[in-house]
């Protein structure tokens, strides 16, 4: 039999995903402007989907008169303070179950029975408790974030490794060291993937909140804007909101990289 | 100080609900500034019997005693971990400083110390960063400088190097054996690694299998401080020889058993 070469052939080329940058950005590109061009033509009436070159002239001229600033601070603070005050309580709660089995005891059933409520069906009764201002608003966005906030805290404090743990108390560490040095710093990592989660939270409840009680906020403006069939000005309300949940997610991926750093680096 | 530990005894109940004798009538002491070595084949506890000398697992019966002069605030022991439990989101230099923490020293003198235990166990240059950025040898020096910059009456090491490559290990040992003759301080030591033992140690304690039994105290009659020259000398040969006379059986049981 003849002598064979065979030279190597790479199989796994089929597997290698390339990043394909540009193709990322055109996709996005394209799809604005096929948008501009079908509105422009006339082909779908402006009353139904204004063209995004509108939409920006008109976000444009509420900044400039200062009509959105109004709505966009409004419903930024029911918004920070909601979210503030749903993931501070969350991360407690979440601690305590996860470290301490009396507060589990007692704590597990009660955040399983009342977890599974739509959180807005709650705003009608936080209104008749806190009235129709803005704490039952801020409320109703605590109460969102709070619940995923203690459950993956709570995940987070259960992952924990117990060695490190162990570790811990071998060198002297007592109940808060361990909670302070070991425990929180585990749980870092869930903490921050619960509020991502909350942040998405929060924003739904906000706009719902807004739509069904307010006379301020972005909520307010997209339906306030759908009932007088400016539809150029509900997509302007559209567009913030969509910021505000990019904007949110952003801060909260640069504030988890400065947090936890020994995961980045 | 000296370590006694005396008629010491710890069983477990299994999930089955049968209690299972883990140490039976443990004793062993370990002078001052003295290297004992615990070896046995896997599952004889000596990982168990380290947790109990720590205080981190309760005997069944039994007492571990702590004998001599303690100076003010030094803690009886401080552990070396198989697998370093180093704490992740601290740098080398605030693992090591993390005992001194607990303790409760000023923020100058734990810099100070564990500036002191870096510079000891070569670990300088790597004060920032963080263990995952660091080799397994780099990992256990800060797991050692973190043990030894509280300085515990005794040091304990839990099979310090197992999870280290076989030429590191080698590095680590000759390493340690340097340490410890610099800071002076009691080392217990469990392996199931004979050489380890043997090179290491002033004397070696036998356990046996479950249940874990005292077989026999073998002393080493190695010159220090050693080096890897004496491996091939007689008395490193007959002492690591007599140990594996020892377990030699138990082991081929372990390993019968397939799971420790």
């Amino acid at each position: 039999m003849a002598p064979e070469r065979v030279a190597v052939r790479d199989r796994a080329a089929f597997l290698r995903r390339a990043d394909h940058r540009l193709l990322r950005v055109a996709a996005l590109a394209g799809l604005l402007m096929l948008w501009e061009a079908l509105t422009r033509i006339g082909f779908i009436p402006a009353l139904f989907l204004p063209s995004p070159l509108g939409v920006l002239r008109e976000l444009g001229e509420m900044t400039a008169s200062g009509q959105l600033m109004v709505h966009v601070a409004a419903s930024l603070r029911r918004l920070v303070l909601g979210f503030a005050a749903g993931a501070l309580a969350g991360v407690i709660v979440g601690i305590a179950t996860g470290f301490f089995s009396r507060a589990e005891a007692v704590g597990q059933p009660l955040i399983a029975a009342t977890f599974p409520i739509p959180k807005i069906a709650l705003l009608p009764l936080l209104i008749l408790w806190l009235g129709i201002g803005e704490p039952s608003k801020v409320a109703v966005i605590a109460l969102g974030v709070f619940f995923p906030m203690a459950i993956n805290t709570y995940a987070g404090v259960r992952e924990a490794d117990p060695l490190l743990v162990r570790a811990a108390v071998a060198f002297g560490a007592g109940r808060w060291s361990v909670i302070r040095k070991v425990i929180l710093p585990s749980a870092l990592p869930m903490i921050f993937a619960g509020l991502k989660l909350g942040a998405g939270t929060a924003l739904l409840l906000l706009v719902a909140a807004e739509m069904i009680a307010a006379d301020s906020g972005i909520g307010f403006l997209v339906l306030h804007a759908g009932n007088i069939m400016d539809t150029t000005k509900l997509m302007v309300g559209i567009v913030c909101l969509s910021l505000l949940g990019v904007l949110s997610h952003w801060m909260l991926a640069r504030f988890e990289r400065l947090a936890v750093p020994w995961r980045h680096t | 100080m000296r370590v006694i530990v005396d008629r010491l005894s710890k069983s477990y109940r299994d999930r089955s609900g049968q209690d299972l004798v883990a140490l039976d009538g443990i004793g062993l002491t370990v002078e001052p500034e003295e290297f004992v070595a615990i070896l046995g084949p896997s599952g004889c506890g000596k990982s168990t019997l380290l947790n109990i000398i720590a205080g981190l697992l309760p005997a069944t019966s039994g007492d571990v005693v702590f004998e001599g002069e303690r100076r003010p605030g030094q803690p009886l022991t401080a552990t070396v971990f198989q697998e370093f439990a180093l704490f992740p989101w601290r740098t080398a230099r605030a693992n090591v400083e993390f005992g001194l923490e607990e303790l409760g020293l000023p923020p100058a003198e734990r810099k100070e110390r564990s500036a002191r235990f870096i510079a000891m166990t070569g670990l300088e240059g790597f004060e920032s960063r963080f263990p995952h950025q660091l080799s397994g040898g780099m990992r256990q020096r800060v797991g050692i400088a973190r043990a030894l910059a509280v300085d515990p009456a005794v040091l304990l090491m839990d099979e310090p190097f197992s999870a280290l490559d076989a030429q590191t290990r080698t590095l680590m040992m000759e390493e340690l054996l340097g340490i410890w003759e610099r800071a002076r301080t009691s080392i217990l030591y469990v392996t199931h690694n004979i050489q380890e033992a043997v090179y290491m140690a002033d004397r070696v304690v036998v356990l046996s299998r479950r249940p874990g039994r005292v077989l026999e105290v073998v002393p080493v009659e190695l010159k220090r401080p050693r080096h890897e020259g004496q491996l091939g000398e007689s008395a490193f040969l007959l002492a690591a020889e007599r140990i594996w006379g020892l377990i030699k059986s138990q082991a081929q049981a372990a390993l019968v058993e397939g799971k420790s």
